[in-house]
């Protein structure tokens, strides 16, 4: 039997079991559950003013999206090897004609699958509550400023202003992807960790260094001081871990700072090349690992 | 799990990962310098912030969760508004600055808050029977909201709505007219002021002794722009018996007569 490289149709079967399978957990439906109620319930922030409000809604809305992709992200890539490897389905897959690079590239699409699914939940749920909270500071405004044809053009520019801006969307993209980096980094992690916990921890260590990164570079590349040890041991964290600070722009787009179009793509291209880093290097560590 | 890796793959693997650290290195230092030049990632996480928030919230700023801790802090500040805790207020809307300085709202209504709300409360604090310590209150309030303003223009030069904030707080609060005057003199010099700051800015200097032609000058550039506003009209009149302005080229005169009007703005 003659086996191609690569064979898309065995990678798909394998993530669209993998994503049924992660589907059907409870802690996909409580994970997305608890952030749609944490997205809902900011829109009703009572007695601020509209401007506040639309604010609270887009920084706890983002905010919620990002916790929760990026725990989804861990916690279900984290488990995928050890609960296949407790109940045996590794051995059967891989007994067949299916290279280990195949097996994990099925098992990270159908979370990078689940992920593009929660933030589509995710995103359009919080657009469709930012827009009807809009409608109605619009309809209220248009009926307390009916007489006055001027100061209602100018309050409905200003509630738009504050309401709805495209720039959103291309930061929802950006939590995706850096969501989509997190998978592929707990499924490196899981290639060679001895127990789910064990990769849930790591990946957790990994996130949070990673948004210390930039810090470590700085005081690498600034030169200034410090034992040579420490300028090694900050190199090494340097080079080693993401910069996950570059994926935090959600903070500063809803403070309404325009997004550069060319700040994004780079952003997602750099997000895409991390995915492709971790797996490869996941792949050449699974290759030949006993199992 | 029970699987084993080889340790000399392991190394390989951990030699891999820094090599193609090595290789994004580049690109991520110019995504950061190209993001901060655009106004992204600007904010500097110290052991200040790290005083004022504490540790959990330090750790959440850390991990790109900035905008939603400023929003509960937000909301932290309005319970102690209603509660009438200024102090706690101030130091709340100090934090929420610190950790989103690009959003103009909370400089805003920071600003407001303390130049307003806790400067008239200050004046009426029945616990208080000095006046003079009432209004010395007040007057600190109202610097400490100017403050707020003017550390939000530094963090946001480009934009005019702070600039005209800071015009109204210094007209209306510290009657400066010739600070307010150049405060909306320079919002309105922003690509995005509406039209009715110019006005502002006009009326300002014309309160202030010394600057009568030039606020004339302004004032009646306006009115050649087809600004019939009463109280532009009547500034303009005032101006006009001050700098003893000749009666055929005064305004009442040219919107009696539009051709006299077209002659003089020659």
């Amino acid at each position: 039997m003659s086996m191609s490289l690569l064979a898309p149709a065995r990678i798909v079967a394998i993530g669209r079991n993998t994503f049924t399978e992660l589907f059907r957990q409870k802690v996909f439906y409580f994970l997305l559950l608890f952030a749609l109620l944490v997205i809902g319930n900011s829109a009703f922030v009572s007695k601020l003013s509209f401007q506040e409000e639309f604010q609270m809604l887009k920084d706890v809305a983002l905010g919620a999206m990002s916790v929760f992709l990026s725990l989804l992200a861990i916690l279900t890539t984290a488990m995928l090897l050890p609960r296949d490897l407790e109940d045996r389905t590794i051995f059967t897959i891989l007994s067949k004609p299916v290279p280990r690079y195949e097996y994990l590239l099925g098992k990270l699409l159908g979370v990078l699958i689940l992920l593009s699914l929660s933030a589509l939940i995710m995103g359009l749920f919080f657009i469709a509550v930012l827009v009807l909270w809009e409608q109605s500071v619009l309809a209220e405004t248009q009926r307390a400023l009916a007489g006055s044809p001027q100061e209602l053009a100018a309050a409905i520019a200003v509630v738009k202003k504050a309401a709805f801006s495209w720039d959103l969307i291309p930061a929802m993209a950006i939590l995706l992807v850096k969501s989509a980096l997190l998978a592929s980094l707990t499924l490196l992690i899981s290639t060679f960790a001895t127990s789910g916990i064990f990769a849930i921890l790591v990946a957790a260590c990994a996130y949070f260094i990673g948004h210390l990164q930039v810090t470590a570079r700085e005081y690498w590349m600034s030169g200034i001081g410090g034992h040579w040890w420490t300028r090694l041991f900050t190199a090494f964290l340097a080079l080693i871990f993401p910069d996950l600070q570059a994926f935090n722009l959600t903070d500063d787009i809803v403070a309404g700072i325009p997004l550069p179009l060319d700040i994004f793509w780079q952003t997602m291209a750099l997000g895409g090349i991390y995915v492709v880093v971790y797996y490869s290097l996941a792949c050449f560590l699974f290759q030949n690992r006993e199992l | 799990m029970t699987g084993r890796i080889s340790l000399v793959r392991s190394l390989v693997a951990t030699l891999l990962l820094a090599l193609a650290g090595a290789v994004l290195l580049p690109w991520q230092i110019e995504l950061q310098y190209r993001g901060k030049a655009a106004g992204f990632r600007s904010i500097s996480l110290n052991l200040g912030l790290r005083e004022q928030i504490g540790q959990s919230g330090f750790l959440a700023a850390l991990s790109g969760f900035r905008s939603p801790l400023a929003a509960i802090l937000w909301i932290e500040a309005h319970t102690a508004w209603e509660k009438t805790e200024w102090g706690r207020m101030a130091s709340l809307f100090d934090t929420v600055t610190t950790l989103q300085p690009h959003n103009l709202l909370y400089w805003d209504i920071a600003s407001w808050h303390m130049a307003w709300n806790a400067s008239a409360a200050a004046l009426q604090d029945t616990k208080q029977s000095s006046l003079a310590l009432r209004e010395r209150a007040a007057r600190q309030y109202i610097a400490l909201g100017r403050d707020i303003l003017e550390r939000g223009i530094r963090n946001n030069p480009s934009d005019y709505l702070l600039y005209e904030r800071l015009g109204i707080l210094l007209r209306d609060k510290q009657q400066d007219h010739s600070a307010a005057a150049d405060a909306f003199a320079k919002a309105a010099s922003m690509s995005s002021s509406p039209a009715y700051i110019k006005r502002f800015a006009a009326y300002e200097v014309s309160k202030v002794p010394g600057r009568e032609k030039e606020a004339y000058d302004r004032l009646r550039s306006l009115y050649e722009g087809g600004e019939r506003f009463p109280t532009l009209l009547s500034r303009l009149e005032e101006l006009e018996g001050k700098l003893s302005i000749p009666k055929e080229q005064r305004i009442s005169t040219a919107a009696k007569s539009p051709s006299t009007s077209h002659r003089t703005s020659k």
